[in-house]
């Protein structure tokens, strides 16, 4: 019996899996053999899907990008001798990409079934939902406290912090809220670990129930992620069936719903999300209170991202002090970075932070897809700074980039050529800020359409001074923008214009700065 | 509109599952949208009515939301992802193709009712740019010719009708 594994992943399948999945099911029909394929999560090797690999007592063997018409070459060297088959990558975990990564979040990625309790356990899931019941809710949150965790969604905050504020208000009721509204282009990793090991999330969210005390918890996922949505419906039934939603012995029940946003970029600020939980238009709140005493309806809310709560588990499961021996600084624990854009090997990299931004890019992503020079990495999302090759040996650390005017944010990296265009690129910062912005402060609201003028104006001018007058006017807009903003979405918009204004001067028709 | 009557019933039915959901207009608003592919005006005054809103608070939610549409959708809706990622891998090559190809602008509707563009900002497959979503179906790897091939087959069906 052949036995294979195929990612059931939607970029996976968008790649093609499915037409792979179905065309050697079909082909082996055909020749009589023994065949079963098993849908497994992504490796995150996406460069390389579709991935298909031969389940041996040795160990993964993997092929791939592999397409249907490779199929019936594929099942004869399968057959046969498949080493010396041209898609042959040989043994996947020790595919340079993969075996050099610290997986800890995607530990389970690529082997298991994203559905199967079963897999989940075989491979040390809930291993942390047992160790939390033995402990009190302080014990929990010491714990959290300990690891160093902070907050994943892009602003960095001490998650304990939030668990002991949480844990130490009292009320009759109280929510764990999961932000999973992942928005940033060039950012997925929310999205495949939904998709492919929704029990991880589903044991960090029922970790912070009981720590906190909290009986209630909701998952807000995007609509653009329609598999996510699905899957953890799915993954929620199959728990509530199998008792994790109504845990023995620690006399809190705790249930979970998933809720779907509606194309708002906004109801990623975790304000403008819980006026959407509440049914309403989903315009920031003015903190404080802070959503930790007065969040949800009212009530005190942990609102954490998706890879903060995911990562608990592991913290409760190995210990604070495992955690927090990967990393640098005030920066513990490991980030999965996210390769996009316009780059030779996109995909999933979770490493300790401390690495350096070209070993990212150059290193595990091998440079531009085009083969062109590259020009600029956006990282941390569209609000994150566009990082000039002369600085890509700094360490990517929340405090390191911080300090070269950037930010790390979720992780996600985007990398492009010599052709893309900055000055419109903060354009388009600065238009999609004014498409999203919830409306409700000023520097936000009319800042964008007026930043989006002014760089309109200078572009279009042939006049030196009145260029040079225009990115004064921009560089003040993008301060106010900055200071006065009620939330990141207008107070990080000027990241993007700014460094492509200071870096990029040639693209805006100005002269380098002295 | 009289033919927004038809979808009553399935409003109504809506309403009596999710009226006591705390927070229950997004949920409401998406489950009448996957029944009758739009938020018909009728649904406004019976969700108002149900959740003892006004209907001012309905259509301010109603029209925050990109996702929610208020007229029938054309046969088939094509998002072409146009954020940072794809815009890296030639995502406006591909918008002003289809734009030329199409007629018409990033956010309509092309002639013949076969084809619904709009913009949409991130579908996630970013390690794969450009992307886009066909009747819900993610594309990834998008090329110049597949797009064309794409477009094309939505428009066939149509005049085959």
């Amino acid at each position: 019996m052949l036995s294979l594994c195929i990612s059931c992943d939607s970029l996976a399948r968008a790649a093609g899996a499915d037409q792979v999945a179905e065309a050697l099911t079909h082909e082996a029909a055909q020749r009589n053999l023994p065949l079963r394929i098993k849908r497994t999560s992504s490796r995150g090797l996406y460069w390389l899907e579709p991935l298909v690999e031969l389940d041996t007592a040795q160990g993964r063997l993997g092929f791939g990008p592999v397409a249907p018409e490779d199929i019936p070459g594929l099942l004869d060297a399968l057959a046969g001798d498949h080493a010396g088959h041209a898609l042959a990558l040989g043994p996947v975990e020790d595919i340079p990409y993969l075996k050099t990564q610290q997986r800890l979040l995607f530990a389970r990625a690529g082997i298991t079934r994203p559905l199967s309790l079963d897999d989940y356990h075989a491979n040390g899931g809930f291993e942390g939902l047992r160790q939390a019941t033995l402990l009190d809710g302080d014990e929990v949150v010491a714990a959290v406290l300990d690891s160093g965790l902070r907050g994943r969604g892009g602003a960095a905050f001490p998650a304990g912090i939030k668990w002991r504020t949480v844990r130490q208000a009292s009320a009759a009721q109280k929510y764990v809220v999961c932000n999973a509204d992942e928005g940033d282009s060039g950012t997925f990793a929310d999205r495949m670990l939904m998709e492919g090991d929704p029990f991880l999330l589903i044991e960090g969210m029922i970790i912070a129930g009981l720590a906190v005390g909290a009986s209630k918890g909701y998952i807000y996922v995007r609509s653009e992620y329609p598999d996510a949505v699905r899957v953890l419906n799915e993954a929620i039934l199959l728990a509530r069936e199998a008792g994790y939603l109504d845990v023995a012995g620690s006399g809190v029940a705790f249930d979970l719903e998933v809720r779907v946003g509606a194309g708002a970029y906004i109801c990623g600020e975790e304000t403008a999300l819980l006026e959407s939980l509440e049914g309403k238009r989903g315009i920031v709140r003015a903190k404080p209170p802070l959503p930790a005493l007065e969040g949800l309806f009212g009530q005190p809310t942990l609102v954490h991202n998706v890879l903060t709560l995911a990562s608990v588990p592991i913290i409760l499961a190995k210990g604070a002090a495992y955690y927090r021996d990967f990393g640098m600084g005030r920066s513990l624990g490991t980030l999965p970075f996210q390769l996009a854009g316009n780059i030779r090997q996109g995909g999933l990299v979770e490493r300790a932070f401390g690495l350096t931004l070209r070993e990212l890019v150059e290193g595990y992503g091998g440079g531009t897809a085009s083969g062109r020079p590259i020009k600029a990495a956006q990282v941390g999302g569209p609000l994150g700074a566009w990082v000039p090759p002369g600085q890509f040996d700094t360490p990517l650390d929340y405090e390191a980039f911080a300090a070269i005017g950037a930010m790390l944010g979720h992780g996600g990296v985007v990398l492009a050529d010599d052709t893309l265009n900055m000055a419109g690129m903060a354009r388009f910062a600065l238009q999609f800020c004014a498409e999203e912005s919830c409306g409700k402060c000023t520097p936000c609201r009319i800042g964008s359409t007026r930043g989006m003028e002014v760089v309109d104006r200078l572009i279009a001018s042939t006049d030196p001074a009145y260029r040079e007058s225009q990115a004064g006017l921009l560089r003040d807009l993008c301060d106010t923008m900055q200071y006065g903003s009620l939330c990141a979405m207008g107070g990080m918009t000027p990241y993007p214009v700014v460094s492509a204004l200071k870096h990029f001067p040639a693209d805006f028709g100005l002269e380098a700065a002295q | 509109m009289p033919d927004e009557l038809n979808h009553l019933p399935l409003i109504q039915r809506v309403l009596a599952r999710e009226k006591d959901t705390p927070g229950a207009l997004l949920p409401i608003l998406h489950a009448i949208q996957a029944g009758a592919g739009y938020i018909p005006d009728i649904a406004v005054g019976e969700i108002a009515h149900a959740l003892n809103l006004s209907q001012a608070e309905v259509r301010g939610v109603l029209s925050f939301y990109h996702d929610f549409r208020t007229t029938p959708p054309a046969r088939h809706t094509l998002r072409l992802c146009r954020a940072e990622s794809c815009q890296s891998r030639g995502a406006e090559a591909l918008a002003a193709q289809l734009r030329e190809q199409l007629g018409m602008d990033d956010h309509g509707r092309s002639e013949d009712g076969a084809l619904d563009l709009r913009p949409v900002y991130c579908l996630g497959a970013c390690a794969c740019s450009p992307a886009l979503e066909l009747d819900g179906q993610l594309h990834a790897r998008v090329t110049p010719e597949r797009l064309r091939a794409l477009v094309a087959s939505c428009r066939e069906e149509v005049k085959a009708c």
